[in-house]
């Protein structure tokens, strides 16, 4: 019998039921009518993409001459992972508990954040999951952390408000939630918060945090943010970062 | 019969408890109007454009009425006054007051009975066209006919009207009997309604006039080539909430989100300005034939969905009681809950079961609206697609009445054409394959299903008997719905709250309930 074959992490492609058969799956529409021209418009577009043997399984007319595909393909493509890097948030996460220890021994009073979904974004969703008593998946929200006084301002909050708020509580650590992010109206909303603190001369004073599902930590540090976090970020996460933070900047 | 064998007692206090408290907080909005429900009245009695600043006109006679100290008075009254000293039309009046050339609460003062005759007139004929969008709805029902319940409720919300209809119109084909135009984020605390066709929206289009005339055609014509009324939805709720629903009786909409607590809670305005707000924009709904969705599924976004059942319950019922007081058949009432318990809970399904059975027979003649998982989907798309699956089936076997499909694609992006067309498929499948499961079985006497409705019912009526003591108010200082605190005086829009004063009148209070104010 053959010997499995090894990884080559200089040259990886995906896996469906073999290594390195480059198999994807895909899912679409085309501005056309179902039939054999439209599929293979499907099978042409997939191997322009890079996907070879394109094999176009299903196609279904979608009411207005238009046509949907799944489609399966083997990408021609490699990715070398070994010379991959990612800017991450760079910490190790601590526990709540941890944090909470952390904050007595290294900080000595109780931090100050403030969160809000900013601009004309309502979906309070993510924000709530950090910071409400709850927390979200089991995982306790900051309001419910010994030494931290967490306040959630809600949705729609406008970006004067946020700092306005963050300098009459004495804010530690702002979070600004952005879950709406169609058109990039995330963007400019971000960037003037920064603006903003900065023309307050409070920039370098907070810790300034982002977060939503379409946040990186990346495009967190390209907007002038400390930190960003994405899906699947839970209250210990943010917490870490701001305590921690807090102390190598010497904001205690 | 029941199959969750509830306390009929316990309903009834409910419902007792309810009344009382609709009927106090019924006391403060008799005695109050609001700008927002002042341009309602304006737009009823013919107005509509803009400005050379783009400012509606609505806008422009409140605020110059406001600004005279007249708010007290009511438009009608201005309106008129104005009409028997120029001879001008409304419409006329406020182009006028546009251009400075009338200071509407300056003019000499005319006959009462001289006024309220003139305004009563033009008033009568916009009633009479709502009713005659009621008659054509129905005679579409009659002749074209419509979809089995539970209606498929889709949304677009690609910030352009006519992209939005070429996606309305592909939903409808696939099946979908309700299409709801989501608004642009942020559109529920603009202080007007914007004007025209629009082309540029985020994460939803806004709701104009034109956009709901345009799309009520759209739908009209798709309607007759798939040979079923295909029903058009919007949201009546923030600073505009009673403007956006003489918009909607005006284009024949047929259905409106429209809860009375939710602007207060989940976009925080004022309450004494939302209270006031809905109570005319739901009489508008009532008289026109439109169905309105309450918003108790957003409680459970925001608390969790096992703890906070009781709360959805209660919201439901204090809603059905402002609904019944602003003139709303239970017909017409799509009260709202949500499958929106953490995926993870063991039997979590009998749980959301107990629910949807239990809303089904407290409010046995209500279009339910059930919305879909939101909160707990991932991103993990096959899995989200299982979860949908799972809430229709919860639906089908309650006898549910707006199924508000659920997004495979929910938490990544606004649905792509497929996605609909996979959502609607979904729904299909499970309605048809289960559609009579509801009938043939019956739940365990004291099981998992009965045990939990009852004890969710227990808690709502003694959440309700609570509320009935300390008043609404209070209640939703304390947070006790989805988790938020308001205050009174708190929140955007109160500036636009105003006490009335002997001389007010609103000829739509009596045209369109029959008197009562």
């Amino acid at each position: 019998m053959a010997e499995v074959q090894k990884v080559d992490l200089t040259k990886i492609k995906p896996y469906g039921d073999t290594l390195n058969d480059g198999m994807v799956q895909m899912g679409f529409t085309l501005p056309v009518p179902q039939g054999d021209e439209a599929s293979e418009a499907a099978r042409q577009l997939a191997r322009k993409m890079g996907f070879e043997e394109p094999a176009v399984v299903y196609s279904k007319d979608l009411g207005v001459g238009y046509t949907y595909f799944v489609v399966y393909g083997k990408t021609t493509h490699t990715v070398d992972f070994t010379k991959i890097e990612v800017p991450k948030v760079d910490v190790d996460i601590l526990s709540k508990e941890e944090v909470e220890i952390y904050i007595k021994d290294n900080i000595k009073r109780n931090v100050v954040i403030v969160g809000a979904c900013t601009g004309t974004d309502a979906h309070t969703v993510g924000i709530d999951a950090i910071m409400n008593m709850k927390g979200y998946a089991g995982h306790f929200g900051l309001e419910r952390y010994e030494g931290v006084d967490a306040y959630n301002l809600g949705s729609q909050v406008p970006n004067e408000e946020l700092v306005a708020k963050a300098i009459e509580l004495k804010a530690d650590g702002i979070l600004v939630s952005q879950v709406v992010t169609q058109k990039d109206v995330h963007i400019p909303n971000m960037t003037e918060l920064v603006e903003l603190l900065e023309a307050e001369g409070m920039r370098d004073k907070v810790i300034l945090c982002c977060g939503g599902p379409r946040i990186s930590h990346e495009l967190a540090k390209e907007l002038g943010y400390d930190a960003g976090f994405g899906t699947g970020s839970f209250a210990e996460d943010v917490a870490t970062f701001v305590v921690t933070e807090m102390v190598n900047r010497g904001l205690v | 019969m029941s199959k969750l064998n509830l306390d009929q007692s316990l309903i009834e206090s409910c419902r007792n408890a309810a009344k009382n408290i609709a009927s106090e907080t019924q006391k403060f909005i008799d005695e109050h109007t609001t700008t927002a429900t002042e341009r309602t009245i304006t737009r009823l009695l013919g107005v509509d454009g803009v400005d050379e600043i783009e400012k509606p006109l609505p806008n422009v006679i409140v605020d110059n009425i406001k600004e005279g100290g007249g708010l007290e008075r009511g438009a009608a009254y201005w309106i008129g006054n104005a009409m028997v000293q120029t001879g001008l039309t409304p419409q006329e009046v406020a182009e006028k007051v546009a251009l400075g050339e009338i200071d509407i609460t300056r003019l000499p003062a005319s006959d009462e009975g001289k006024i309220k005759e003139t305004i009563y007139k033009i008033a009568e004929e916009t009633v009479f066209k709502i009713k005659e969008n009621r008659n054509k709805r129905q005679h579409y029902l009659n002749t074209i006919g419509e979809g089995e319940k539970p209606y498929l409720y889709v949304i677009v919300a690609t910030g352009n009207i006519y992209e939005d209809i070429v996606q309305a119109k592909a939903a409808a084909r696939q099946g979908a009997d309700v299409v709801a135009v989501i608004r642009t984020t942020g559109q529920s605390l603009l202080d007007y309604v914007p004007y025209g066709p629009t082309t540029e929206g985020f994460g939803g289009t806004y709701a104009t006039q034109e956009n709901f005339r345009l799309m009520r055609e759209a739908l009209d014509e798709v309607g007759e080539e798939v040979g079923r009324y295909i029903r058009l939805c919007n949201y009546c709720s923030g600073l505009c909430m009673p403007e956006i629903a003489a918009m909607g009786a005006i284009e024949r909409l047929d259905m409106m989100l429209n809860d009375a607590l939710y602007g207060i809670l989940f976009r925080d305005i004022n309450m004494q300005r939302t209270l006031i707000d809905q109570y005319f924009s739901r009489m508008i709904n009532g008289f026109a034939g439109i169905i309105i969705n309450t918003g108790e599924d957003n409680y459970l976004t925001t608390d969790d969905a096992v703890e906070a059942a009781h709360t959805v319950l209660a919201s439901q019922f204090i809603n059905e009681q402002f609904a019944l007081k602003a003139g709303i058949p239970e017909e017409q009432m799509g009260l709202g809950h949500a499958f929106e318990m953490d995926p993870d809970v063991e039997n979590g399904f009998l749980l959301e079961l107990a629910q949807a059975q239990m809303a089904r027979e407290i409010f046995p003649n209500a279009p339910l609206k059930y919305m879909p998982p939101t909160k707990f989907m991932t991103g993990n798309i096959l899995k989200g697609h299982v979860q949908n699956a799972m809430f229709n089936m919860v639906s089908i076997m309650t006898n549910q009445g707006i199924q508000l499909l659920g997004m495979l694609t929910e938490a990544i992006h606004t649905p792509h054409l497929q996605d609909r067309y996979l959502s609607i498929e979904n729904a299909k499948y499970v309605f048809n394959n289960a559609r009579s499961l509801g009938e043939e079985i019956e739940f365990k006497k004291d099981g998992i299903i009965q045990n939990r409705a009852q004890e969710v019912l227990q808690n709502a009526e003694k959440l309700l008997t609570q509320i009935e003591k300390e008043g609404l108010f209070k209640t939703i200082e304390e947070g006790k719905f989805g988790g938020v605190k308001r205050t009174p005086t708190g929140g955007k829009g109160l500036d636009g709250v105003a006490k009335k004063d002997s001389g007010y009148f609103n000829p739509f209070v009596e045209l369109m309930l029959g008197g009562r104010e």
